[in-house]
C-alpha cells in the first residue's frame, strides 16, 4: 500500500480538502471576523458598517457592565446546579437499572428518547406542565404540598432556574445513566464478590469500587455537561426569556440580547470572546482527558 | 453467586430457607419499584405531550386532567390557519441538504485521518474538535452580517452552511472511530488484488463502514432537525423551521399549548424512530467516540 507514494499523497489531499475547507470557512472565518469586530464600535441600527476602532473599550465595558457580571453569576450557578443534578440522577438511574433483568433491559431502551426531544420542545413541555391553574406539575405539587398551591414556578428567580435545569436534566440524565451502566458492566464481577466476602455493604461497594472504577467515564461526562450547561440558551429563550427580571439571563442569552436585540455588534463580539476564553480552558482539559483515556 | 450458595445449603433444613426468600422477594419488588419510578420520570413528559396534542384547546386550559380526545389540533397544523406543512418541509430540506453535503465530506476526511499518518494530523483532529467549543454567538454574528451582505440571510442555504459547523466535526470524529476499528489488512489485501485507492474505498471500505456512516448520518440529521439557536438568529421570517414555528403559536390565552404539542409530535416522533435505529451508538455519537 505504501509503494506508490505519489498517487497516495494526491488521494489523501483530495479526500481531506473539502471537509477542511468547510470547517475553516465556517469556524475560522467567524472567529477572525468577530475578533476584529470586538475592537470596533458598531450600532447596527445607526450604521450598516462598523464605525471605527475603539481599542479595548468593548472589553473594559464588559467588566463594568453589571448585567454582564450578573449573567456570569447566573451561568455559574446554573451550571453547578444542572451538572450536579444530571450526575446524581444519572448515577442513581444507572444503579437502579444496572442489573440485567428483563424489565431493566426494556426500560433501558427508552432512555435515549428524552435526548431526542429538541431543546425548544423540552422547554415548552416543562413550561406547560408548570403553568399555574392548569399545569400538571403545578397542580400535583399543589395537591401534595398545599403551601405550594399558589406558586408560580417560573416567576420565582431561583425556582425558574431550577426548572430550566430540570428540563435539561431530563434529557441528559437518562443518557448518562446508559453511559454509566456501560462503564459499570465492564468492571469485573470478581471485585464485587471479593468486596462482599470482605463484608462491605452496598454503600461502601459503590463509594470505594464502582465510583473509582468508572471515574474516567465520569470525568468525561462531567466535562461535557459543564460545557453544555455553560452554553445554556434554547431553554432560557423558550421557558423564561431571561426572567423573572434577570434571574435566568445566562451569558449566551445576554450576548444574544446585546447583539440581536440591542444590535450592539462590537460589544457582543467582545463578550463572546471573553466567554470563549473560559470555554477554551475547559475544552483544553476535556481534550487532554479524552486523549489520556484513548492512550 | 453469593446468594445462590446459602439457598442450596439451607434447603434441607426447610423452615430456615423462608426468611431468605422473603427478603429476596421484598428486594426484588423494591428494585422493580425504583425501575418503574425511573421509567415514569423518563416517559412522563413525553406521554403528557402526546396526550396534550390530542386534547382540545379548552380542555388543556382546565384543571381537570381527563378529557375526551380529538384530532382537531392535527387538522389545525396540517390544514388549518396555523399550518406548519411548509415549515416541516423547510426543516426537512435544511437537515437533508446539510447531511447530504456534510457526511460524504466528513467520511472522506475521517478516512484520511484514520488511515494515513501524516504530520499535524492529530493536531488537525483536535482543531476540528475545538470548533465545537466556540460559542454559538461568535459564529452567528459574523454570519448574520455576511449573509445580509450576500443575500443568504433568512434562507435555507444560510442555515445549511452554518449547520455544517455542527455536522462536519461530529461525523469526522465518529467515522474515524469506526474506520479505526476496521482492520487495515482487508484493504491491503484488496490492493494486492489490484484495486486502486478509490476502488478500495468504494468497493471494500465503504460497504464495511456503512453501519457507521448510517449512524453519523442519523445523528447529524437529528442534530440539524432539533437545532434552535441558529434558526432563531439567522432566519425566522421567510425561512422558518419547525423549532421556530413552535414559538409562533398564539391561542386564546397566549400560547396555544395544544398546538405546540401537536407540532411537537411532528418534531419528536420521527426523531424517536431515527434515534432508535442507532441506539447502540448514541453515546459514542454524543461523546464523539470518547465513551463506547
Amino acid at each position: 500500500m505504501l509503494n506508490n507514494s505519489r498517487r497516495h499523497g494526491l488521494a489523501k489531499y483530495v479526500m481531506l480538502a473539502p471537509a477542511l475547507l468547510l470547517v475553516c470557512a465556517t469556524a475560522i472565518y467567524p472567529m477572525i471576523d468577530s475578533f476584529l469586530l470586538s475592537f470596533q464600535e458598531w450600532q447596527l441600527t445607526h450604521s450598516s458598517a462598523p464605525t471605527g476602532f475603539v481599542g479595548i473599550d468593548n472589553y473594559t465595558q464588559a467588566f463594568r457592565d453589571r448585567f454582564f457580571i450578573n449573567s456570569v453569576g447566573v451561568t455559574i450557578a446554573y451550571t453547578v446546579l444542572s451538572v450536579v443534578m444530571t450526575l446524581v440522577l444519572g448515577l442513581g438511574m444507572a444503579l437502579i437499572l444496572q442489573k440485567r433483568t428483563f424489565i431493566n433491559t426494556i426500560i433501558r431502551t427508552f432512555l435515549i428518547f428524552p435526548f431526542a426531544v429538541s431543546p425548544a420542545l423540552k422547554g415548552y413541555s416543562f413550561r406547560f406542565m408548570l403553568q399555574p391553574d392548569y399545569g400538571v406539575i403545578q397542580l400535583t405539587l399543589g395537591q401534595l404540598f398545599p403551601a405550594l398551591k399558589d406558586m408560580v414556578w417560573l416567576s420565582h428567580p431561583w425556582w425558574a432556574m431550577f426548572w430550566i435545569a430540570v428540563s435539561e436534566t431530563w434529557g441528559w440524565a437518562p443518557l448518562y445513566a446508559l453511559m454509566f451502566i456501560g462503564a459499570m458492566s465492564s468492571i469485573s464481577t470478581d471485585i464485587f464478590d471479593a468486596a462482599k466476602v470482605d463484608g462491605a455493604n452496598n454503600l461502601q461497594v459503590f463509594w470505594d469500587i464502582t465510583l473509582p472504577m468508572i471515574s474516567p467515564v465520569l470525568i468525561i461526562a462531567t466535562l461535557l455537561k459543564v460545557i453544555a450547561s455553560l452554553r445554556v440558551f434554547d431553554q432560557v429563550v423558550v421557558m423564561t426569556g431571561g426572567g423573572p427580571g434577570r434571574a435566568t439571563q445566562s451569558i449566551n442569552y445576554y450576548i444574544y440580547q446585546t447583539g440581536f436585540k440591542f444590535t450592539n455588534m462590537g460589544y457582543s463580539s467582545a463578550q463572546a470572546y471573553l466567554f470563549l476564553v473560559v470555554l477554551a480552558v475547559l475544552a483544553y482539559v476535556y481534550i487532554r482527558r479524552l486523549y489520556r483515556k484513548v492512550n | 453467586m453469593a446468594t445462590a450458595t446459602p439457598s442450596i445449603t439451607s434447603r434441607p433444613t426447610g423452615p430456615r430457607a423462608r426468611p431468605v426468600q422473603l427478603k429476596e422477594v421484598v428486594g426484588r419488588v423494591w428494585e422493580i419499584f425504583w425501575a418503574l419510578v425511573t421509567l415514569f420520570f423518563v416517559l412522563f413528559p413525553i406521554i403528557w405531550l402526546i396526550y396534550t396534542s390530542f386534547r382540545s384547546g379548552l380542555d388543556v386550559y382546565s384543571p381537570r386532567f381527563l378529557s375526551p380526545l380529538t384530532l382537531d389540533n392535527f387538522r389545525t397544523i396540517f390544514f388549518g390557519k396555523f399550518s406548519v406543512v411548509q415549515e416541516f418541509f423547510t426543516s426537512l430540506l435544511i437537515s437533508s441538504a446539510t447531511v447530504a453535503i456534510g457526511i460524504p465530506f466528513g467520511v472522506m476526511a475521517a478516512y484520511v485521518f484514520a488511515r494515513y499518518r501524516f504530520r499535524g494530523g492529530e493536531a488537525l483532529m483536535v482543531g476540528i474538535l475545538v470548533t465545537q467549543f466556540i460559542p454559538a454567538l461568535m459564529i452567528a454574528i459574523p454570519f448574520f452580517n455576511l449573509f445580509r451582505r450576500i443575500g443568504l440571510y433568512d434562507t435555507p442555504w444560510g442555515l445549511v452552511i452554518v449547520y455544517l459547523t455542527l455536522v462536519l466535526p461530529y461525523s469526522i470524529w465518529m467515522m474515524r472511530g469506526f474506520i479505526d476499528a476496521l482492520p487495515i489488512e482487508i484493504e491491503e489485501a484488496a490492493t494486492v488484488d489490484g484495486c486502486n485507492e478509490f476502488q478500495v474505498l468504494a468497493l471494500v471500505t465503504f460497504p464495511l463502514v456503512l453501519p457507521g456512516i448510517i449512524t453519523s448520518l442519523v445523528f447529524s440529521f437529528v442534530l440539524c432537525w432539533n437545532e434552535f439557536t441558529y434558526a432563531l438568529m439567522l432566519a425566522g421570517r421567510e425561512t422558518v423551521t419547525l423549532q421556530i414555528a413552535m414559538t409562533r403559536t398564539i391561542g386564546l390565552q397566549g400560547i396555544a399549548w395544544e398546538q405546540i404539542a401537536a407540532v411537537g409530535m411532528l418534531v419528536m416522533v420521527p426523531m424517536f424512530f431515527m434515534s432508535f435505529t442507532i441506539r447502540k451508538y448514541f453515546i459514542e455519537g454524543l461523546t464523539m467516540g470518547a465513551v463506547k
